[in-house]
């Protein structure tokens, strides 16, 4: 299982926190803290895999880490996930954001934060695995972004829209319009 | 009411605070805002207030009063607002707050509904912070979804029973059928959902694990085609398809396949295909292959195979990428009890790890190293594991209190003159650590007094840092009471036992004089202990009780002062050891006045027998 989901940057500022298992605010912020710092002590060259934490989840559980530029995207997880299954993870939940955002940078999860939770919702669920195929995730992403537009456009503001039009001043409407041989007849319309 | 700000519009005024106390400032006017918000009626910006406290949430501000905005949300009709309310309630709530229980009947109602993403809200949020109630409340309402048509919803379905399974047990005979009947599905996604709830079953439940074991021919056909077939663009990664669907069945495969021979020789072929055939060249075939090997070494396979097995994981010990020697040493830790000379074979390379750069692979190392030592290897062992000791990394050190019981635990007697000093060394070194080595070597000393080099370090540190035991609580171990009574009978047992060497005995009888300072009940006990000893038949010992006696009576106002803790020791002192009674370091002293405490190394008192020297001799 995982335990939780945190991304931040290379100066310790959250930019995504996702805790599958519940912790008091205080304790979460000392749980980011505590990662960021022992995150931040290792070199480039070393393996992706540390322990020692004591925050979260006992003894069972390892911090598998990526760092890609600015961000360090970190999975607590327990003995009963594969640690390298979820290194690659983590590679197709980056490749995934890419794709959504187009070239993603931090500015991006920085600005869209709630757009990055309903990513990851496709991912990780209950902190377990949903679903691994990128083409999948991207899919399922576009058409609950599209189903938000929609509601969006109609929903923006009815009330004002109906006033605006009741109030719109519709010049008089000749009766007949006589152009020589043609004669049009204007249906009376009623007031709306 | 002014048009709510939007989330981007507050982050950007969140990000230009130049200052922590400005940002502060920031973030408690647009909390207010949002309050106040919260508290009006109907307004259009509801979803993005809620947003913005979820922003400010992250950064460590509080937002509980958003709790009842969840729920709200949540009943909304639109799909915008549900979708930020569910979130809410993700982030904010959990089954400890009253909030949880208001948006069960949502939850109960969004399941039903017509749009197959409402329907995953609901399911996402339910599998996140489910209540036990709200689990039983709605599993006949998941037992139906499992069996919908969307490959969408089924698949979340999957992982939603297997939150309930964890909460409630008892309800995971309800969804035993559907898991079985899930096993045919096509859709990769709604496959890895089945194997985790089948696996979660049979961890739990050991009739259903029995039940499963019919499904292993079905297994092993899914994961053949797996393994097997073409190149396909969808499930493929580095060349492997679905290695984390394969992961997954191999380890359902492990349960299933333990202790049971009929299930293990159906899975022999497909685990020896698996593991001739897989490439690792890259992370997803390394991570299927280390399944397999486990899985091998986990069930009755047969002796070709588990060879096979051991060998891979020996060669990706030597492999150069470090996260694959990690994995290794951690396979091979979860074999080294059972298959103790296949990994005795590669205690070089995993000794030589130990020197690796990478804290990690140390800390993998020093366990798997402790794991491996025996009584053939304890020499060699003892020294790599010393001169690790002297050189790791300060988060290690709380491991070195291990380092230094087992090890002298299997030794025996055969444990060089140096190691018991050296480890004293150590230990005085790693201050912080005095608490949980004294208490690891007590427990040790009370259980098992026959290893003469472990009693000699055991009743040293007693000695030293008794004090610390008798606080009774230590951080890094489980508390245990200790009186004094139970430390001095500790010390008495070591003293009186035909098992204890002469020196063995020397260190007891100092120990406890060391004690009287230390305690303070029991002193009278300690002043008999010594007293008896003054008739002792051995020299040694008698020379040493006479003098502790006369520290009691004739110089009683310095006993304090004598017997005060050691100063950390130098290592250089340590160099002079065996024969010379008074190298570098200790203190030349008169035979007459009463010896300061002086750092003295291998005790061979045997050869100091009374005269000048004597009493320095033995100080400790």
């Amino acid at each position: 299982m995982i335990n939780a989901i945190l991304i931040f940057n290379n100066h310790g500022k959250p930019r995504l926190i996702r805790f599958y298992q519940y912790f008091a605010e205080e304790l979460q912020q000392q749980i980011i803290r505590e990662t960021f710092h022992l995150v931040s002590k290792r070199d480039d060259n070393v393996c992706n895999f540390l322990e020692g934490g004591s925050l979260i989840g006992g003894s069972d559980y390892k911090l598998i880490y990526r760092h890609y530029a600015t961000l360090y995207f970190v999975f607590c997880v327990d003995s009963s996930e594969s640690e390298l299954g979820i290194l690659d993870l983590i590679q197709v939940f980056v490749e995934t954001l890419d794709k959504c955002f187009e070239n993603v940078c931090e500015l991006d999860l920085i600005f869209h934060m709630d757009k990055v939770h309903y990513i990851l919702q496709e991912v990780v669920m209950g902190g377990m695995v949903l679903e691994t195929n990128m083409n999948e995730i991207v899919a399922q992403v576009e058409l609950q972004n599209r189903m938000e537009k929609s509601e969006g456009g109609l929903s923006a503001a009815p009330a004002r829209a109906v006033s605006a039009v009741k109030n719109m001043n519709l010049p008089e409407m000749p009766r007949n319009i006589n152009i020589g041989d043609l004669n049009i007849k204007v249906p009376s319309l009623s007031p709306f | 009411m002014s048009p709510s700000v939007r989330l981007q519009e507050m982050i950007r005024v969140i990000r230009s605070a130049r200052t922590q106390g400005e940002e502060r400032g920031v973030i408690q006017r647009e909390c207010a805002a949002i309050r106040a918000q919260f508290r009006q009626a109907d307004n259009g910006g509801r979803s993005h207030n809620l947003a913005k406290l979820l922003y400010v949430h992250m950064l460590g501000y509080p937002a509980h009063f958003g709790q009842m905005e969840c729920v709200r949300l949540i009943a909304s009709p639109r799909y915008n607002e549900k979708r930020v309310g569910y979130l809410g309630a993700m982030m904010l709530l959990d089954e400890n707050q009253d909030a949880s229980l208001l948006i069960t009947n949502s939850i109960k109602n969004d399941l039903a509904h017509s749009s197959q993403y409402v329907q995953s809200l609901a399911l996402c949020t339910l599998a996140c912070m489910g209540s036990a109630e709200m689990c039983r409340d709605l599993a006949p309402e998941i037992d139906r979804l499992l069996r919908a048509s969307s490959s969408y919803i089924k698949k979340k379905a999957t992982l939603c029973a297997v939150h309930i399974v964890r909460k409630v047990p008892e309800l995971g005979e309800l969804f035993t059928p559907a898991a079985r009947a899930l096993l045919a599905e096509k859709n990769h996604g709604v496959l890895h959902g089945a194997v985790i709830l089948i696996t979660e079953l049979c961890e739990r439940n050991a009739q259903t694990l029995v039940q499963f074991r019919e499904a292993v021919p079905e297994l092993v056909h899914i994961m053949r085609g797996l393994v097997t077939s073409g190149y396909s663009p969808e499930h493929t990664v580095a060349g492997i398809s679905d290695p984390f669907l394969q992961v997954r069945i191999l380890r359902l495969l492990r349960i299933l396949g333990r202790n049971n021979d009929t299930a293990s020789d159906a899975m022999n072929d497909l685990l020896a295909q698996v593991a001739t055939n897989t490439d690792s060249s890259k992370t997803a075939g390394s991570a299927v292959l280390y399944e397999t090997v486990l899985t091998v070494m986990d069930i009755k396979s047969e002796s070709g195979l588990r060879v096979l097995a051991v060998n891979i994981l020996g060669r990706f010990l030597l492999n150069n990428d470090r996260n694959i020697r990690y994995i290794s040493m951690t396979s091979l830790q979860k074999i080294v009890s059972t298959d103790h000379n296949a990994v005795q074979r590669h205690r070089g390379t995993i000794v030589d790890c130990l020197k690796d750069q990478d804290a990690s692979v140390k800390r993998r190392a020093l366990e798997l190293s402790l794991a491996l030592v025996s009584a053939i290897n304890i020499r060699s062992m003892m020294k790599e594991l010393l001169l690790f000791l002297s050189t790791c990394p300060p988060e290690l050190k709380s491991h070195a209190a291990s380092v230094t019981v087992i090890p002298l635990r299997q030794a025996g007697a055969d444990v060089r003159d140096e190691t018991v000093p050296n480890l004293i060394q150590l230990i005085t070194n790693a201050s912080q650590l005095h608490c949980y080595t004294v208490h690891k070597l007590y427990r040790a000393l009370v259980a098992d007094i026959s290893q003469q080099p472990l009693v000699q370090v055991a009743c040293w540190c007693i000695g030293e840092y008794g004090d610390s035991l008798l606080q009774g609580d230590c951080e890094e171990t489980e508390p245990i009471q200790v009186t004094e009574d139970d430390i001095l009978d500790a010390l008495e047992t070591v003293l009186q036992s035909h098992m204890s060497s002469p020196a063995t005995r020397g260190f007891a009888l100092t120990a406890t004089m060391k004690l009287s300072t230390r305690i303070t009940e029991n002193v009278d006990r300690i002043r008999s202990i010594v007293s008896i000893y003054g008739s002792c038949m051995d020299v040694e010992l008698q020379q040493r009780a006479v003098e502790y006696n006369a520290l009691f009576k004739k110089y009683d106002h310095m006993r304090a002062a004598v017997l005060e803790k050691m100063p950390v020791m130098d290592r250089s002192s340590m160099g002079q050891t065996n024969g010379e009674s008074g190298g570098g370091g200790v203190q030349e002293l008169e035979p007459t006045k009463p010896k300061q405490p002086e750092m003295m190394v291998a005790p061979q008192p045997a050869s100091q027998v009374g005269g000048g020297e004597g009493g320095g001799g033995h100080g400790f």
